[in-house]
């Protein structure tokens, strides 16, 4: 194939803050999910989990807008999605979609930590002050309260199952509506990022939980970790076979572009998709997953293959989002070539900003913690609601 | 008791009024079609865009005209020039006029059978999906058929330029807004040609409105065969290439 593009499509209008964006609220769509399987459908192993996922989703859903707001030309303006939306634009929604999941998430927290939050208003101290007035400085506690806030806690994660599916499932469709571009334009994509998202979530939430654990050296909870495993074993089968059935389709096909686009995956993309996306960011952990969810094994063993291919899953999961935000765009519309595109450091939509921006949930998370214990069941701080 | 107001409005009628004239306002403010509503559109001009492709000798002075019209940043196009050669074998090479001074390279081509031009640059499509995605508004079609870009309402989220099926829009590298052919807006609605079509030696660039049946525009649309460019989107482009050949897309 000649190499063609039009002029305007030599700069990549997307790059790496789009590519983090979806990969964020991705994780807090996946988080939320964990912790709704147990607040929702009682799943009692992965209780010891429960807060820190629905926290994670919470600081991670924080910080979702920001890629956003630093990739706009104009963040000053931002706003105006909300104040003046134009309805026929998908994006027109992403203000509402995201405030109104932002508010459950909230509501849902701040119901979960409200024991805590009591213990903690009665004492002295900042700490005691800003506890104090989290609960709105109503310090009553009995157990037909705390009963109240469980059954809200229940309808609030059911209700927060579909938001949170819509919030991603929007971004996915934000790309899949557009019928300019071969490589997104696809009724499966709101799909795909569904499932790669459950994957994203339950991966960071293995991959922090493992860490959190061994540098304070506790006591891993082996049921709920194995439990993790086998959904990410599921979730990621259905993710995978979700990209590859996409790719089946295009390839059977035989359109117009299957052309450019089977030869964007032979060039731009073999090594970040063919190699790293399938051959050994999905199929190693998938092997890993498998023994461990098909085999006996120790739970030393268990546990170091559950949290490798989380790890892995976790940049599977990137892999996936700079391949389709990025690749997509290596595409001419032209159809007759591709641009060429590799990330910068330093720029404001660099490398360095996006490791600030996804380092920061964590940073939260810490000072979070500092505040509420995020794992109850080892720090002996408070009860689990 | 008796009034010694006799013809003068009362209290109640000057309340209705001011709430009639207010509501009336109100609605013709929030919804202006429904102010429009009666006018005929075909009283407007609706305009359109041919381009001769067999006409098109590739001098690019359509290009250098643009960016001193509209202050085109380096590196951006409101239109360019496309070469097309096709070679014995079928083989076809396609390459702009991209640099700052917009001169075609010579590059000969061995077995060139066939080679011709083709000028490209916003469609305003009747349908247009830039204005369809835009999330602010600030992508908006005129009552004349053009779409335009609202400089000071777009957030430049870029969304626009990915949506475009033909590559016509960029993102303004130094003032970050949305930026693409706007047909020489200001100078259309002053009566005058867009800069492109004044500055085309050979014709190629045909402006015109369609609602006119004397136009010279609708006028080569009844004569000559023309085909848009992706019917396939559905965007109903209004950019008409005369005698296109099919390898350009």
């Amino acid at each position: 194939m000649m190499n063609f593009v039009f002029p305007n499509e030599l700069r990549v209008t997307w790059t790496v803050m789009i590519v983090l964006y979806p990969y964020i609220t991705g994780l807090v769509a996946g988080a939320f999910i964990v912790s709704s399987l147990y607040h929702v459908f009682g799943r009692e192993e992965l209780r010891p989990i429960a807060r820190f996922s629905l926290a994670s989703a919470f600081v991670f859903l924080l910080f979702a807008p920001l890629p956003l707001l630093m990739h706009l030309g104009h963040p000053e303006r931002a706003f105006n999605i909300m104040i003046t939306p134009h309805f026929t634009s998908a994006m027109a929604g992403f203000g509402y979609i995201y405030s109104a999941y932002l508010l459950v998430v909230v509501l849902e927290l701040w119901f979960v930590l409200r024991s805590d939050f009591l213990a903690r208003a009665r004492g002295r101290g900042p700490v005691a002050w800003l506890c104090r007035s989290l609960v709105l400085f109503n310090l009553h506690e009995s157990p037909a309260t705390r009963e109240a806030d469980h059954r809200i806690v229940k309808f609030l994660a059911g209700l927060g199952i579909p938001m949170a599916c819509t919030l991603h499932g929007y971004v996915g469709f934000l790309f899949g509506s557009l019928k300019a571009n071969p490589w997104w334009s696809t009724p499966l994509m709101f799909v795909i990022f569904i499932f790669s998202a459950i994957v994203s979530g339950i991966s960071v939430l293995i991959f922090h939980y493992f860490v959190v654990f061994w540098i304070n050296r506790w006591k891993v909870n082996g049921a709920c970790v194995r439990s993790l495993g086998r959904y990410l074993w599921g979730f990621m089968m259905v993710a995978v076979a979700l990209e590859l059935l996409e790719i089946l389709s295009i390839t059977y096909e035989q359109t117009d572009k299957t052309e450019v686009l089977n030869t964007l995956i032979r060039t731009k993309l073999f090594m970040s998709y063919v190699v790293l996306q399938f051959l050994v960011f999905s199929l190693v952990p998938f092997l890993m997953l498998a023994v461990h969810a098909l085999f006996r094994v120790r739970e030393r063993v268990a546990h170091a293959l559950i949290w490798t291919s989380a790890t892995m899953l976790l940049v599977q999961v990137l892999l996936m989002r700079w391949n389709v935000v990025v690749g997509g765009q290596l595409v001419s519309k032209s159809m007759r070539g591709f641009t060429s595109y590799f990330p910068g450091v330093w720029e404001k939509e660099g490398l360095l900003t996006a490791a600030i921006i996804f380092t920061m949930p964590f940073l939260i998370l810490y000072v979070f913690h500092r505040i509420v214990p995020l794992f109850p069941d080892v720090d002996g701080r408070s009860k689990q609601p | 008791m008796g009034c010694d107001c006799a013809g003068m409005m009362t209290r109640r009628e000057m309340i209705q009024r001011l709430v009639t004239g207010a509501t009336g306002s109100l609605l013709v403010w929030t919804f202006p079609a429904l102010a429009a509503e009666g006018e005929d559109p075909r009283d407007r001009p609706l305009y359109a865009y041919a381009v001769d492709t067999t006409r098109c000798i590739g001098c690019c002075a359509c290009m250098r005209a643009c960016r001193a019209e509209n202050d085109v940043p380096d590196g951006c196009f409101r239109t360019w020039i496309e070469r097309y050669r096709v070679r014995a074998n079928g083989e076809v090479l396609v390459d702009v006029a991209a640099g700052d001074d917009h001169v075609f390279e010579e590059d000969p081509v061995p077995d060139t059978v066939k080679a011709f031009f083709v000028p490209k640059l916003c469609n305003h499509c009747e349908k247009s999906v830039c204005s369809q995605v835009c999330p602010v508004g600030a992508t908006y079609e005129t009552p004349e058929g053009v779409v335009l870009v609202d400089q000071k309402r777009c957030i430049g989220c870029g969304y626009c330029v990915q949506a475009c099926p033909y590559g016509t829009r960029f993102i303004h590298p130094t003032k970050h807004y949305a930026d693409k052919c706007t047909l020489c807006y200001h100078r259309i609605s002053r009566g005058e040609l867009p800069a492109c079509v004044l500055a085309c030696p050979k014709g190629v660039r045909i402006f015109g409105d369609l609602h006119d049946p004397e136009s010279r525009l609708s006028t080569m649309l009844k004569q000559r065969r023309y085909r848009v460019l992706k019917p396939e989107m559905g965007t109903h482009p209004k950019c008409y290439y005369l005698d296109l050949d099919f390898e350009v897309v």
